[in-house]
């Protein structure tokens, strides 16, 4: 089997809002698929299709083999669920949460015991074991999560935005934690708002909106497709925008972006920015602020589809 | 990693299984949360008194013979409160997310409802044992024998049972927890009141003794008391039962639809 995932021209609908519009997705064994998307994307939609948690209205999906409708037992089977929508117990303890999970995968006692004190021992959160979860940090939540997931050992791990919410070092440590787990072999769907998790932990991504695929390749074909980077320019004088916005226009080979006086284009190339100084030198016009920096997800999104990534809304994505 | 053999489907000994564990889960829950056991615990123990002392002399001229008229409907009455926790402990794994963990694991569909409503049952048995403890002490007595008492019990939880569909619809279309228990408190108090659990249905006014006579509580409290105190118990043993069916009948389906409506 080459893909442990599957999926062809997924819909799903809720009422009158189209969640999926047709979707389709490869992720290779052993590999991480990020699916990169905004709030409302439908990203959470197409985990829980490939989850067997909902049912999709059009298209078909398959999980190491098995189809996610038909046979949805077996996909059960074979999957690690972890995210904002499939959470653990917080009324019970650590050990209680893995120890539960163990008992209804049919693990006897004993050894259930014994992985949940594992698995704990393994996400650092030994300590913590006999405390309920609802006490935990954000960052010890996310790790209990996880390791929920893993309890059964699953080959495959879908993970439903694992770092949003959380502050850089829990963020970054939950990362050295995924890597481990990839290590091992395990087949990873990751879902994240932020291109620079994307790009840390994936081997593709796939960029959604809207419920649609717009975009596919490595983290490096799409930086380069989108400009990874952007170049701001604030010119001294407002009569010098519109020569600002050639300039960099014709260096950048993207469509620049005008709010107030500062003119922004993504760059896929940084060795742009030299010529950039030399050409406006030329033309005489003085700058404020003249800055390359990573781009946002925002931005990814202004250059792949021509518009903003829509303001993150509560709720918008069940 | 260790490749487990794959299941072609969840075997109905699994799934029993499955059920236990998750009403241990349950039971461990209330370990966690002691002021859940406090609400059934406590509260029922708060009716038997007040009633006792408060109404016992005026309604029944003396607070024993009150309490044997009363208890058995107490019973019944905190038995409907009781199933409110389904409904609540549903709806905190539905909105918490539990639930969808729940079912992305290889586990039988009916588990996790079947574990909630054992654990359900379980609470029941011990706030019946509760009652009937601080009644004696009160002066209840039992004037059947002990096949009476169990029967008593046996379709006290039997009505438990089927009750829990509407918990379980409540629990469903509810959006938070507390708004199942304000339902609880809004709905089931008129119509536990509303029946001769309290007062004999004689002493009412016409058009509410119609309803007194058909509510189920009535039925039950009736068939109770003829169980455990003594008289005639077949025909509110018979209705209770059909007002059981009843419910399942109407709720069960619709609990069904709506749960897999929401997830």
């Amino acid at each position: 089997m080459t893909h442990a995932i599957w999926a062809e021209g997924l819909v799903k609908r809720f009422g009158g809002t189209t969640a999926l519009a047709g979707v389709d997705l490869a992720v290779r064994t052993g590999t991480v698929l990020g699916l990169l998307g905004p709030n409302g994307a439908g990203k959470t939609t197409a985990v829980r299709v490939l989850a067997t948690l909902l049912q999709p209205d059009a298209g078909h999906a398959t999980v190491g083999g098995y189809d996610v409708v038909r046979q949805a037992h077996q996909v059960r089977q074979l999957i690690g669920m972890t995210g904002q929508y499939a959470s653990v117990d917080e009324t019970l303890t650590g050990a209680e949460n893995l120890l539960l999970i163990g008992r209804l995968l049919g693990v006897p006692r004993a050894q259930a015991k014994a992985r949940a004190r594992e698995l704990l021992a393994q996400f650092e959160l030994t300590g913590a074991a006999g405390r309920a979860a609802k006490t935990y940090s954000g960052g010890m939540r996310r790790r209990l999560d996880l390791a929920a997931s893993l309890v059964g050992r699953p080959p495959m791990l879908y993970l439903d935005e694992p770092t949003t919410g959380l502050d850089p070092r829990a963020r970054a440590e939950l990362w050295e934690l995924i890597r481990g787990m990839v290590a091992s072999g395990v087949t990873v769907l990751l879902t994240t708002q932020y291109l620079d998790e994307a790009d840390e932990l994936a081997d593709e991504i796939v960029v959604i909106d809207h419920g649609r695929v717009i975009a596919t390749g490595t983290p490096d074909e799409l930086k380069a497709k989108a400009g990874a980077q952007t170049l701001a320019v604030r010119p001294a004088d407002a009569s010098h925008v519109a020569v600002v916005a050639d300039v960099v226009r014709e260096l950048s080979r993207g469509e620049p972006e005008v709010k107030g006086q500062l003119v922004t284009v993504p760059v896929a190339d940084p060795a742009v920015l030299p010529g950039v100084v030399r050409r406006l030198d030329d033309a005489g016009v003085v700058v404020t602020e003249l800055a390359l920096r990573s781009s946002s997800l925002n931005e990814v999104f202004l250059s792949l589809t021509g518009h903003a990534a829509e303001e993150p809304s509560e709720g918008s994505e069940s | 990693m260790t490749t487990a053999t794959i299941e072609p489907r969840v075997t109905v000994g699994d799934g029993l299984r499955q059920t236990l564990t998750l009403a241990w889960r349950t039971i461990v829950q209330v370990r966690h949360n002691p002021w859940e056991l406090g609400d059934y615990s406590i509260q029922p123990i708060m009716f038997v008194l007040l009633f006792t002392y408060v109404f016992g002399g005026a309604i029944a001229g003396s607070t024993g013979d009150y309490l044997t008229f009363a208890l058995p409907g107490i019973i019944v009455m905190n038995m409907l409160f009781v199933t409110m926790y389904v409904g609540t402990g549903l709806n905190t794994d539905l909105t918490k997310g539990v639930f969808d963990r729940l079912r992305s694991l290889p586990i039988a569909r009916w588990a996790p409802l079947a574990g909630r409503i054992l654990a359900d049952q379980v609470k029941q048995a011990w706030s019946i044992f509760l009652l009937l403890v601080v009644g004696m002490i009160l002066g209840f007595r039992i004037g059947t024998n002990l096949a009476g008492l169990l029967a008593a019990v046996a379709l006290l939880l039997t009505f438990a049972l089927a009750f829990s569909w509407v918990s379980v619809l409540v629990g469903v279309l509810a959006k938070d927890p507390e708004r199942v228990q304000l339902f609880g408190f809004t709905a089931l108090f008129p119509v536990t009141f509303v029946s001769n659990v309290f007062v004999r249905t004689d002493t009412m006014p016409g058009w509410l003794q119609a309803w007194v006579k058909l509510n189920p509580v009535t039925h039950l409290a009736d068939a109770a008391r003829g169980l455990m105190v003594g008289g005639p118990a077949a025909d509110s043993v018979v209705w209770s039962l059909v007002w059981a069916a009843a419910i399942v009948a109407v709720f069960a389906p619709l609990s069904v639809y709506a749960l897999k409506r929401r997830v």
